[in-house]
């Protein structure tokens, strides 16, 4: 068995790879939500002074990127790996967005998840000796979302009380193996489950039970305790998606409820910026996390923190054709300081 | 896998947790609007009555000028706020109609006037086009026969 894994799907992360600085950019109405003094740029308006959606998020993952490397302290030269993806067809959004970077770079897509598999995957190529410095991101935007997964903005249509609203903007990660901190210390990579919900209006039903298998998993493989964490955070389950979530576990004799939230829940006040179940989207998961919780650890006020973006990897294509919805969740240990 | 229910049993324990819409409150609000809608169209069907058009021409130019201020609306970036609020009341009129072939030709404008907006524009009224014509092709025969 290969010397780094540890049980079933999860990895432990034996040379210390570091999250050096994080970056985040959203757009107005996440700038409205609770976490709003928590992000590097609230934009004023979806646009952002382009011709279009499409065209708008990939300037938002170019600045988000840029960001992140004065905030690094760093050049392009620095960064061996850019891990990168979005919720556009072929990813156009980080494709186009990074066009002019000149840093090798991975596509990836885990719909909502992918802020997770793009660390997972540059926190293994870091441990394996393959690169000094690696930039993980993602975005996702609500009006090229919308555009592409369900119908035009001026529609005049009701959503139903299950939906939940596309995050606009950026989150950036950079992972070092230079770093004194905050540490990435076990990756439980998620298996793709299919509890056969249908309803592209309820992606919470249909992800919660990836999330429910990762964290039971990420336990049962490393044995460790529930308490072990401060925080255990799921990407964008929404209302629906977190009650299920929670209850499902507690099923399986994981009672997380004393310390368990959900990024799709914590971006927006679901009720007065009507959102109905809550925030999605590869942007979600990730701007929560790279401003909101990394803060929160750097500031000493969460230690270790259980991160576990989820995504629905289905298509309209699929939809159309009457699929049910798979889907993922990705679990990243990310801890304050190396326990002796 | 970390499972204890089929997938049937689960498909039932989520639609259990889902919130339903508010049935209640959403058709009181669409009786509404919708009321209103007509309402309206009343108003521009008796002033044009009362200028003096037929009713064949008076029809007509209601159905056109209730369809002008769904546009109207929809490009002032109000209709899908009353939609949100209407549902069916505002969906069911020719005024949403109107509003379902303006929306996506707004939306797909960047992808050029050919292959943007002439394309896409009947993307959500094409099926209802469609479906309707057909459906009156099959009545007009079935009426056709029966006062053969």
């Amino acid at each position: 068995m290969a010397s780094k894994k540890n049980g079933k799907q999860t990895v432990k992360i034996e040379s210390p790879v570091s999250i050096a600085a994080t970056a985040a950019i959203v757009g107005p109405k996440e700038g409205d939500g609770p976490l709003r003094l928590y992000f590097d740029m609230i934009i004023d308006d979806e646009l952002w002074g382009e011709k279009s959606w499409e065209k708008a998020e990939s300037k938002i993952v170019k600045e988000t990127f840029s960001r992140l490397l004065s905030k690094a302290d760093k050049t392009t030269g620095d960064i061996d790996y850019v891990i990168a993806g979005d919720l556009l067809n072929q990813c156009i959004a980080a494709n186009f967005g990074l066009r002019d970077s000149e840093i090798p770079f991975f596509g990836v897509f885990g719909a909502c998840s992918t802020i997770a598999e793009s660390m997972q995957l540059g926190t293994m190529l870091i441990d394996g000796g393959y690169a000094d410095n690696v930039v993980a991101l993602t975005s996702s935007h609500f009006c090229s979302a919308e555009k592409q997964f369900r119908f035009p903005l001026e529609l005049g249509t009701q959503r139903p009380p299950t939906s939940q609203w596309t995050v606009t903007g950026s989150g950036a990660v950079l992972l070092t193996n230079q770093g004194s901190g905050p540490y990435i210390t076990y990756l439980t990579t998620g298996k793709i489950v299919d509890m056969g919900i249908k309803d592209s209006n309820n992606m919470g039903a249909a992800m919660a039970p990836a999330a429910v298998d990762t964290i039971a998993t990420h336990f049962k493989d490393t044995g460790l305790p529930i308490d072990y964490y401060d925080l255990i955070v799921t990407g964008d389950l929404g209302l629906v998606g977190k009650t299920i979530c929670a209850d499902l576990l507690k099923r399986h004799g994981f009672d997380i409820s004393d310390r368990y939230n959900d990024c799709g829940v914590m971006i927006f006040d679901c009720k007065r910026q009507d959102v109905h179940s809550g925030g999605s989207g590869c942007a979600c998961s990730a701007t929560v996390f790279t401003g909101f919780i990394y803060h929160e650890i750097m500031k000493g006020n969460l230690n270790r923190v259980l991160f576990v973006p989820t995504g629905a990897l289905m298509s309209t294509t699929s939809t159309q054709q009457g699929e049910s919805i798979p889907a993922i969740a990705h679990a990243v240990s990310v801890e304050r300081v190396l326990s002796s | 896998m970390y499972n204890i229910m089929t997938k049937k049993e689960y498909e039932k324990y989520a639609e259990k947790i889902a919130p339903k819409s508010n049935v209640v409150r959403n058709t009181a609000r669409a009786f509404v609007v919708g009321g209103l809608i007509c309402v309206v169209g009343q108003v521009i069907t008796n002033l044009l009555k009362s200028k003096g058009y037929d009713m064949d021409d008076t029809s007509n130019l209601t159905a056109l000028i209730m369809i002008l201020i769904g546009i109207i609306f929809t490009g002032l970036n109000v209709y899908d706020e009353l939609g949100k609020f209407a549902g069916a009341g505002s969906i069911v009129p020719i005024t949403g109609f109107a509003n379902s072939i303006v929306s996506p030709a707004m939306e797909f404008k960047s992808e050029g006037y050919i292959m943007g907006v002439g394309a896409k524009m009947f993307v959500i009224a094409g099926p209802v086009l469609v479906y309707g014509i057909s459906a009156s092709v099959v009545i007009g025969i079935i009426y056709y026969l029966l006062n053969f």
